[in-house]
């Protein structure tokens, strides 16, 4: 049984249509990348997946299950987590806070819940350890490299027992090296069981670290194969519309 | 977001250099801060005065004084605080302030009890603070404007309510209230305690709670703060009923102390709120702020005012000091987040 999938997502904003009858399936452990021009609908796709959107049409299976996904909350609950394009990191908070917050420990004093820095520091260290990455939780965000910031955002998804894991591209905007570290930290997710869509316009990226690559174009699925069996060009071709489906 | 993309590391920098980062020494995260050199400059200056006038400045009536002056302004931006730190701002206070301080004064006169006189004036302050909290983060109006309309409001009201009439006539509770904000404990002034007891209050719920953390978030990242699951705008909201509250509680205290409610009362605090907040190293921006850093702000202006009182100095120029304290804060503030980043 796939750990996602998806049937016939159609999703509509008024006339337009971002998503047309899309399946999709992913399994636990496994690493997908999500490839299509501008405009093509991996966003839409992603954010469907993620509790942004409801789909206009079709279903939503995760474990079999049909689930109904209304707020990104109610994603995470069932371990889904984002890592967005953005980061969605506070500058001025420290690498620990960035990483549980909206979900802070705490720990109780008579009648008063404070917050339990020790236990943040702590199992933040332990998280960025884990992705092999030289991050320290006290650190403030303003100050961090591109890879650090990417290290506090993936960590964050590590916090809950996530299953899958969504990257909107990741290695957009950080240095070669950094990149280097980021498809490291998705080989870590992946090494735990935890199943990573990875949206890239990055050719490299996508080969060296999916197992699978999905094509979309103009709101529909136009490929979906093993990266063993494909190739940049023939991915090229398909995003293009050079090469129709395969 | 420009978080997003990476700022790449000075010319010239060895890569030991950034990936060696110390974590920083509280002693570092001290020279960095700006109540910290705010309070350096606040204890220069009183000891400069107490050699220059010592007789007048450093009296036992003066630091009274002085305590107490600041303290309404200290107690307001506290809740100032809670407000710039979500990157908003809430220029309603003094109208507030004046409001809540009638509203007092109406109960009082009324003759009813001193207890439901201060629980009237709070009740108003957080109701104001309710409207401009819920078209703030619910309507999503630009708290500048909405605040703006509040302190025009709120302020009519306060002139409708006192038919614009001193209200000193304060019935049988009255001296019962009045010894709230005019009396003393050990000598300190009780507005005093009231400011110490909320900047204790404020430093570890800002400090060492959710919710504060929450205030540090939304101004930092809004958005990365909904996305992750911070209630965004019902925190927003709280924070300007909390403004509202402090202004009120300031008021209820003002009022006692005065021995009478004007409806012109707090007119044109909320600049020196603000400016007291800034200058103790809040961020206009959001994100950056404390409730040490206030007080400190609040006492900071206070001294200097009365050392020019003290100077000689035509009072007229108090302004003029009082912004160029502002501007030197922003500026120091400038050059210590450039250093440091």
């Amino acid at each position: 049984m796939p750990l996602l999938e998806l049937r016939g997502i159609s999703k509509h904003f008024g006339a337009i249509e971002a998503l047309k009858a899309v399946d999709l399936t992913v399994d636990a452990g496994e690493v997908v990348g999500l490839m299509g021009d501008n405009g093509a609908g991996k966003s839409t796709l992603v954010k469907v997946v993620a509790g942004n959107y409801l789909p206009s049409e079709g279903e939503l299976r995760l474990d079999g299950t049909v689930k109904h996904f209304r707020r990104p909350v109610d994603a995470r609950t069932e371990g889904i987590e984002v890592v967005y394009q953005d980061l969605a990191l506070c500058d001025n908070l420290t690498a620990a806070a960035n990483v549980f917050l909206g979900r802070e420990l705490k720990r109780r004093i008579g009648p008063l819940a404070i917050l339990d820095y020790k236990a943040m520091y702590a199992r933040a260290a332990e998280l960025f350890k884990e992705l092999k990455s030289e991050t320290r939780p006290r650190d403030l965000v303003r100050l961090m490299s591109g890879g650090q910031r990417q290290a506090v955002a993936i960590a964050r998804t590590r916090l809950a027992n996530a299953k899958m894991v969504l990257m909107d591209e990741p290695t957009a905007a950080i240095s070669v090296r950094q990149v280097v570290e980021v498809l490291d930290m998705i080989h870590r997710l992946k090494d735990r069981g935890i199943a990573v869509v990875l949206i890239s316009h990055r050719m490299p990226d996508v080969f060296a670290v999916c197992d699978r690559v999905v094509v979309m174009r103009r709101g529909r699925k136009v490929a979906d194969k093993a990266v063993a069996s494909s190739s940049p060009e023939e991915v090229t071709g398909l995003i293009t519309g050079a090469i129709q489906a395969a | 977001m420009s978080s997003a993309v990476t700022r790449p590391p000075p010319g010239r920098v060895a890569i030991e250099d950034v990936t060696g980062l110390r974590e920083r020494s509280l002693g570092q995260k001290l020279l960095s801060s700006q109540p910290f050199w705010v309070t350096i400059a606040l204890i220069v200056m009183a000891l400069a005065m107490s050699w220059y006038q010592p007789e007048a400045f450093a009296s036992a009536d003066n630091f009274f004084n002085i305590t107490r002056n600041f303290a309404f302004i200290g107690i307001m931006a506290i809740g100032m605080t809670a407000v710039i730190l979500t990157g908003g701002i809430d220029l309603s206070v003094g109208s507030i302030m004046g409001l809540a301080g009638v509203v007092c004064g109406l109960v009082l006169q009324a003759e009813g009890h001193w207890a439901l006189a201060v629980l009237a004036g709070l009740l108003t302050g957080a109701a104001v603070g309710l409207v401009n909290g819920v078209l703030i983060s619910y309507v999503g109006l630009p708290a500048f404007v909405v605040t703006l309309g509040t302190l025009s409001g709120a302020r009519s009201l306060a002139i409708v309510l006192s038919e614009n009439k001193m209200i000193y006539e304060f019935g049988p509770w009255g001296d019962a209230f009045n010894a709230i904000g005019g009396g003393s404990i050990v000598g300190v002034a009780n507005p005093v305690w009231v400011l110490l007891a909320l900047a204790v209050t404020f430093s570890v719920i800002l400090n060492f709670t959710n919710w504060g953390n929450y205030l540090y978030a939304i101004g930092g990242n809004e958005n990365a703060a909904r996305l992750t699951g911070v209630p965004v705008r019902r925190i927003k909201l709280q924070a300007y009923v909390v403004s509202g509250l402090t202004a009120a509680l300031s008021a209820v205290l003002i009022v006692g102390w005065q021995g009478s409610a004007i409806n012109a009362l707090g007119q044109g605090y909320e600049l020196r709120v603000i400016a007291s907040t800034v200058i103790g190293g809040a961020d206009l921006m959001g994100g950056q702020g404390g409730a040490y850093g206030a007080v400190i702000g609040a006492a900071l202006i206070e001294v200097i005012r009365n050392s020019l009182l003290m100077a000689g100095v035509d009072a007229n120029w108090q302004g003029a000091f009082v912004g160029l304290f502002i501007v030197l804060a922003v500026l120091l503030q400038r050059i210590r987040t450039r250093r440091s980043a």
